[in-house]
């Protein structure tokens, strides 16, 4: 039994529930069995945003995370408010355009990706987020980089197809990140 | 396999009711169930269905009334506060005999109260809301896929009884996305002859009217009414068990409690601790069953849930007290974790009852 309990948060803007969005299908394609829950709360309001998603290949019983084995930090407050919850021996991945300090603890794997510069540095300004997916593909097997772009395809509507591209590009840059 | 999409549980209710032959959506604005209306919006036009924002809650549920009244497969939703300007149309529903769907995403209450998930509404489902003698049918789904089946089904149940059916969900399950399949899914369709549908010079009027002013006929029209209830609770109660077999502290829970009241069993099991789980499916019909059947098998029942303590009293009833029934809770939008019921569990393990 493998669960993947992944909780990234931010603040509004920054693409936090289509970067959940983006790994729930991945695991649908790849035959898990998911679930997705946003904050809806007044906070996401102007304020944090976070997301909960949950990659499993037995059924997903509570789909709020508590102790999440997987952090996407985007901001610092959402870094401070989550670091301590994340399970030992779990990933955190930091935005270290945005957050200037180093995670204190030692039984955790710390990824530190300046995505906000590089996604300024590279003409695509507000996908910082899928930067860092693209690296966290590169470290869950059970995940992997093939199909990317079919989950692109599907939730990127039309009338924005020019994203497409972007979203890959971005994706790639994560997943090349210091080779 | 059948094909799994990803869907919020909301739009799996809007969804499902489109496939069950709703052509009818009234309703206005609240969050956290808002996606409903906004997926009935886009979807009934183009379907030849109509959907209509209300100027408010009270308004959308006469729309339901009358519509129902005319035989068509008719809902409407909305969250908590909204529900409770509802109640007189769902009284009135009730009186008439007349089938209809009423969705609510609980929030914290009372009052304007929050909008975060919640399951204070257990009473106002279950023992009534409007006034007078009356029931709904009360689905508490636990899933996306259970949104949209628990929804088939209850237009089912609504047609087949002339009834009210609640599908009383919270906020988590209707924000949250699963997978989710629409196969195999079959609608019955049921005669409306009691229905406004003009005579055509060809049958008596037929009269759909809450008003009694004779005692004696009123007692009467409600005396019937609770036979049919009778046989929805011979019939209809639904339920889930979890690792009961040879449980000696069985939890119960319904909705998003469930979940998390699953992952807790899970963990007492490894601890050793012989724990299972209740899911009411129908809150009412409460399933009185495996109540009955549990009550002379474990040491104690703990009831988890998102309010101060309501469907304790039905857990109570179910097993005439036989065993101690321990609440444990959490309210106003926040949700109990799985250590907590964990903690219970422990604690009714060990006799030690709070």
């Amino acid at each position: 039994m493998k669960t993947t309990e992944i909780l990234i948060a931010g603040f509004g803007g920054q693409g936090i529930l289509f970067s959940g969005k983006f790994l729930a299908y991945k695991g649908l394609m790849e035959e898990l069995q998911v679930s997705w829950l946003p904050s809806y709360g007044p906070e996401m309001r102007g304020g944090t945003a976070n997301c909960n998603v949950i990659l499993s290949d037995t059924p997903v019983g509570s789909p709020i995370i508590t102790t999440p084995d997987v952090l996407i930090a985007m901001n610092l407050p959402s870094l401070q408010k989550y670091v301590n919850t994340v399970r030992c021996g779990g990933q955190i991945y930091i935005d270290s355009s945005l957050i200037n300090i180093k995670v204190e603890r030692n039984d955790v794997e710390v990824f530190y990706i300046p995505v906000t510069q590089m996604a300024k540095d590279e003409g695509i300004g507000s996908l910082a987020n899928m930067i860092i997916v693209g690296h966290l593909l590169e470290n869950h097997p059970e995940l992997s980089f093939d199909g990317a772009s079919e989950v692109v395809e599907n939730l990127v509507p039309p009338k924005k197809a020019a994203l497409k591209e972007l979203n890959m590009k971005a994706l790639s840059l994560g997943k090349n990140y210091n080779k | 396999m059948a094909d799994r999409i990803l869907m919020k549980g909301n739009e799996a209710i809007a969804e499902a009711a489109i496939r069950a032959g709703c052509r009818h959506y009234f309703g206005y604005p609240i969050t956290p169930q808002t996606e409903i209306a906004a997926y009935m919006a886009k979807k009934m036009p183009k379907i030849g269905g109509v959907f209509l924002q209300a100027e408010s809650e009270i308004a959308s549920i006469n729309m339901v009334y009358g519509a129902a009244a005319a035989g068509m497969r008719v809902m409407t939703s909305s969250s908590s506060p909204g529900v409770s300007l509802k109640a007189e149309g769902l009284s009135y529903i009730a009186g008439s005999d007349v089938p209809a769907l009423v969705v609510n995403v609980q929030r914290g209450g009372p009052g304007l109260g929050g909008i975060q998930p919640s399951q204070s509404d257990y009473f106002q489902a279950t023992k009534g809301g409007g006034h007078g003698d009356y029931r709904m049918i009360v689905l508490a789904p636990a899933s996306v896929q259970e949104m949209a089946s628990l929804t088939i089904k209850g237009f089912d149940l609504a047609d087949k009884y002339c009834i009210t059916s609640m599908i009383l969900a919270d906020g988590t399950i209707g924000q949250m996305m699963e997978p989710i399949t629409f196969e195999d899914t079959e609608i019955k369709t049921y005669e409306k002859p009691w229905a406004l549908t003009g005579t055509g010079c060809a049958r008596k009027h037929n009269i759909i009217n809450s008003l009694y002013l004779k005692p004696d006929e009123l007692e009467k029209k409600n005396f019937e009414r609770y036979e049919k209830y009778k046989e929805i609770e011979k019939n209809e109660a639904m339920w889930e068990e979890y690792m009961m077999d040879d449980a000696e502290v069985c939890v119960v829970a319904f909705g998003i409690t469930s979940r998390v009241a699953k992952n807790a069993v899970l963990t007492a099991r490894k601890e050793g601790i012989k724990a299972g789980l209740i899911r009411p499916i129908t809150l009412w019909p409460f399933p009185n069953a495996p109540f009955e059947a549990a009550a002379d098998k474990v040491k104690a029942f703990i009831s988890a849930e998102l309010s101060m303590g309501q469907m304790i009293e039905d857990i109570k009833l179910a097993t005439k007290c036989k065993k101690p029934v321990t609440l444990c809770n959490r309210c106003g939008g926040m949700i109990l974790a799985p250590d907590e019921i964990l903690d219970a569990i422990r604690n009714a393990e060990k006799g030690e009852l709070a």
